[in-house]
């Protein structure tokens, strides 16, 4: 089964901050991580070709910086990876992102000699939060998809996806290829080993621009190819003054709270 | 694309399964309700599903002015193909200028395709829409970079305009039983080799669903709480409030309860009338989900907790000692 | 001196650093509270190649040097001391001498599966009566001909309860002193070997730190490791490489209690300020930060001049004196900090300060410390 991962590096949410004077993100510092979504589409896509056999690809659009995120990608058990990288393709919103990397595929798909089954992607980048890229691609590309993968198993030729829904999960069946997008699996992604780190350190990333992706259509990418605009961003200010009981024992706080509650019809 | 002045009608998806709506579409329809007076243009409620009329009724009742109904059997579950499909053909047909839809899993799976098929652009995971006064197109606003961030998006020369829109953000309105409106029933066929999933088997795996989006009392548990069997004192409080429990993120990540009890940015976005946070800190991405909730009572031993910022009422206090005393407390008034 | 680090060192150091935040860390209170060895995370720890750094490849190491290892444990050990020693006494106590002293039949027999992780490795030289005076051992081992006879006792054996490998100071020949003693591998279910009582430690409390008791212990001819009466020595020299691993831990406590500091400070708030406002918290984690990365310095240039193959001794004990008092330092000042809530289990930083104590005491007391480098300066 050849597998292509679309992975994205994003800023660490978690590490970031805002001032609490300017209300502005704090982005100095932030390290970049491989999209957590990202790291178990590629694990499932890993585990999936130990099993079955074939290549697994890793195709990510963004800066020469991205590099370092496919490399990481590498040393986990992908075989080759790719830099989408090009001024033309620089303020894409998902409808462009996701054209451009459709385009990249089949080109990818044309160096290698290669027709990929499954195209992994995460559910979602953990900056921007919107699920379409995946979605996306499956339509530039006309395939099947399935989102909120919670593992995928590969049976007499097509696969069964975990399809996450509210109180459980659907089976989900597809023939290939396909899209998947994957939220988390039943198994934690591995780590790189000091000798798989090494030899993705070796491993030259080719770049593909414009000039690569021969079908490619630049009025659709970049900014040209993006119905949406950005008016404006803030940071939310959360502020509100309410009732603070501290140093009362529990039995007297409870009641009070209590009190209040009942006091504002709220119960 | 044609005329943009071609477009007209905010439309409001109404998701359906086996028959019945999920809320979300009906808060939508609350939520578009101001926005079409303000156009003054209709607000038409989409529904696609099996045996559906009476969910067209009801959307129409919460506020809808008329209602697009594609009924059929191979709208029963949610298939990508056949909902895309579905869609799209009423989009092109009756050109509407607005589409939003509820962003739950299904959701945003359609919504993606339905955009790129149209070649038009989608806010994801809205949590407000406005109409931008200058140039009357809608003004998306949703939270980024794990709610750090908000974002106003526009859509200025496609149409339609395109968002999803967070479940549990907005409220529904009243149910107006003498409310009616036209309903357009349209006979769009998928043929079954159309649809390239198959839905094998749904597995329920949690007695009952966990609603966090729709409870109206949610008792949520943080890391504070220590472990998995002391969300006990948790589970008697929410027994006695009939609440529904929730908790924090780093309690999923302990693995001391199931993801689908997660709130937050990246679990559910609750719009409780009362919020209960304890033993939660009130990390960013906690406090993004619960922003929507009447009001929010928290219990931390931290008096510094940023979870005070935000509470309506906090006791600061170890709650292995605060949680049984209110359990006491609301026994107490009912008694 | 030169140990700027070059990119694969910091390629390893990203790597176990992910692993430590996301691994290591969510456990440390736990196994401090349990005392239960992290079998799981040491398993981890060998398919990334974490077990066998500093050895070649040949022997299923990952043909890195001491710098890498040394940053390795520092990097576990701020988020969880007990992980550092683990991978310490496994590393420099126990594969290091069987690689530097073993014969090729012992280093093909025991350092694959060492490095792998198969096998866990320990070391035992300290005895009830002979703590700091190593030279006063009682365990004795007599030759049988075809084989050793071992009877003894051995005290305060890091990784004892799990080890598979112990590498075993005993006596040969009394009247020699010390170089009348040897050195062996024992391995776990050698007859007449057995693990005695684990040992309730103030800190470090998951390292499985056991006696180990030998009635009868038979041990194979093959298994004396070099030469007959060489085995104080060969003690000595790996304990100089060890006390490189424990500075590095100490380093590494020191470094993670002042990151949970500066965190901490920037979130409590007391007189209406961020405690992180007040001078006093800003001199005091000044200071920590600039003799922390003091001792950070003398333990690379330790790591380094091993890797150099320069006599080491001194710049080990002194990478080792300064690192572990800095450590209990650091740790104390920053449960100041830290007020009522440092003393509390709920804050990680009571635990740094009980896991560092240690470093001043194990492979040589600060004190031992000071008599290597006093030695070393001529000053008799």
């Amino acid at each position: 089964m050849n597998i292509c991962v679309c992975m994205k590096q994003v800023p660490d949410t978690n590490e970031i901050k805002v001032d609490p004077e300017t209300h502005t993100l704090i982005r100095k510092g932030v390290p970049s991580i491989v999209n957590p979504f990202d790291t178990y589409a590629q694990e499932v896509g890993v585990r999936l070709k130990e099993q079955l056999g074939g290549k697994l690809i890793v195709l990510s659009m963004g800066p020469e910086q991205a590099k370092e995120a496919i490399k990481s990608c590498l040393a986990v058990g992908a075989d080759n990876g790719y830099l989408i990288s090009s001024r033309s393709f620089g303020g894409s919103d998902t409808l462009a992102t996701s054209y451009i990397l459709s385009e990249a595929i089949k080109a990818v798909e044309e160096k290698e000699g290669l027709k990929f089954d499954l195209i992994l992607c995460g559910k979602q980048a953990t900056d921007g939060d919107t699920a379409q890229v995946g979605p996306e691609i499956a339509e530039h590309l006309d395939l099947p998809q399935i989102t909120y993968a919670l593992d995928i198993v590969e049976k007499d030729g097509e696969i069964q996806v975990k399809r996450e829904h509210d109180s459980g999960y659907d089976m989900i069946s597809t023939k290939l290829p396909a899209v998947v997008t994957v939220v988390k699996l039943p198994y934690e992604p591995r780590y790189p080993t000091i000798k798989s780190k090494m030899a993705a350190k070796k491993k030259e990333i080719p770049v593909l621009a414009e000039a690569d992706i021969p079908s490619i259509k630049l009025e659709l990418c970049g900014l040209n190819g993006s119905p949406t605009r950005v008016k404006k961003t803030y940071t939310p200010v959360r502020e509100k003054s309410g009732v603070k009981l501290a140093g009362m024992e529990a039995k007297d706080a409870a009641d009070q709270v209590v009190k209040l509650l009942e006091e504002a019809k709220l119960l | 694309m044609g005329n943009l002045n071609d477009y007209k009608n905010i439309w409001v998806f109404i998701e359906t399964e086996c028959g019945k709506a999920k809320n979300v579409g009906y808060e939508l329809i609350n939520a578009a309700r101001p926005l079409a007076d303000q156009k003054g243009c209709p607000l038409v409620a989409v529904v696609i599903g099996k045996d559906i009329e009476r969910v067209a009724k009801d959307a129409i009742c919460y506020g809808a002015d008329s209602a697009i109904i594609v009924d059929g059997p191979e709208y029963e579950y949610y298939t990508t193909d056949a909902f895309t499909k579905a869609m799209v053909t009423l989009v092109e047909k009756y050109k509407p200028e607005t589409l939003m839809i509820g962003a739950t899993n299904n959701g945003r799976d359609m919504g993606p395709r339905v955009s790129c098929r149209l070649k038009t652009g989608l806010t994801a995971d809205c949590t407000g829409i406005d109409i931008d006064e200058e140039t009357g197109n809608i003004a998306w606003t949703r939270p980024t970079f794990g709610g750090n961030l908000m974002a106003v998006i526009m859509c200025p020369e496609h149409r339609p305009q395109m968002g999803t829109v967070r479940p549990g953000v907005f409220k529904k309105g009243a149910y107006d039983e003498g409310r009616s409106g036209e309903i357009v029933k349209e006979e769009i066929h998928v043929a079954s080799g159309e649809i390239r999933t198959t839905l094998v088997e749904r597995v329920n795996e949690v007695a009952e669903a966990v609603n966090l989006e729709e409870a109206e009392i949610i008792v949520s548990g943080g890391r504070g709480v220590g472990s998995a069997e002391n969300f006990k004192l948790l589970e008697d409080l929410a027994a006695e409030l009939g609440a529904t429990v929730g908790c924090s993120r780093a309690v999923v990540d302990a693995g001391w309860m199931p993801h689908a009890h997660q709130v937050g940015q990246s679990g559910k976005t609750v719009a409780p009338k009362l919020y209960f946070a304890i033993g939660i800190s009130g990390a960013i991405q906690h406090l993004a989900g619960i922003s929507g909730s009447d009001t929010v009572i928290a219990v931390n031993k931290d008096e510094d907790a940023p979870i005070f910022e935000v509470a309506d009422y906090g006791i600061v206090g170890n709650l292995n000692e605060v949680v049984p005393a209110l359990t006491a407390a609301f026994q107490a008034r009912k008694a | 001196m030169d140990f700027k680090r070059d990119e694969l060192h910091q390629d390893i150091l990203d790597m176990v650093h992910e692993f430590a935040v996301n691994e290591v860390k969510p456990l440390a209170a736990e196994i401090d509270r349990t005392e239960e060895f992290p079998m799981e995370n040491v398993k981890k720890m060998a398919e990334m190649g974490l077990l066998g750094i500093p050895f070649p490849e040949e022997y299923g190491g990952a043909g890195m040097d001491t710098l890498a290892y040394i940053q390795t444990v520092e990097e576990l050990s701020k988020y969880c001391g007990t992980t550092g020693v683990i991978v310490s006494a496994h590393t420099s106590l126990c594969c290091t001498p069987i690689y530097q002293f073993g014969t090729e039949e012992q280093k093909k027999k025991y350092l694959p599966k060492l490095c792998s992780g198969e096998w866990i490795g320990a070391f035992a030289l300290t005895e009830a009566n002979a703590g700091t005076d190593a030279s006063g051992q009682k365990t004795v081992a007599v030759d049988k001909g075809d084989h050793w006879v071992l009877n003894g006792s051995k005290i305060f054996i890091t990784n004892a309860g799990v080890a598979d490998v112990f590498f075993v100071l005993a006596m040969t020949d009394k009247s020699q002193g010390t170089k009348g003693i040897s050195a062996f591998i024992v391995e776990k279910g050698f007859p007449g070997f057995s693990i005695g009582k684990l040992e309730d430690k103030m800190g470090i409390r998951a390292s499985s730190t056991c006696e180990l008791v030998f009635e009868d212990c038979i041990v194979p001819k093959e298994n004396l490791v070099g030469e007959l009466g060489k085995g104080f020595k060969y003690a000595m020299m790996t304990l100089d490489g060890g006390r490189v691993g424990i500075a590095a831990q100490a380093l590494g406590i020191a470094e993670g209690a002042i990151e949970e500091t500066v965190k901490y400070v920037q979130e409590r708030t007391q007189f209406g300020r961020r405690i992180s406002q007040f001078q006093n918290t800003q001199f005091e984690l000044a200071q920590m930060q600039a003799n922390t990365e003091a001792a950070k310095l003398l333990v690379y240039q330790a790591a380094c001049a091993k890797d150099d193959h320069e006599p080491f001794s001194h710049k080990a004990a002194m990478a080792k004196l300064v690192a572990s008092r800095n450590a209990s330092d650091v740790t104390r000042r920053c449960l100041q900090l830290y007020g009522g809530y440092g003393y509390t289990k709920d804050y990680p930083i009571e635990r740094m300060m009980r896991d560092a104590k240690i470093t001043e005491i194990y492979e040589g007391t600060s004190e031992v410390q000071m008599m290597v480098i006093s030695g070393w300066m001529g000053v008799k």
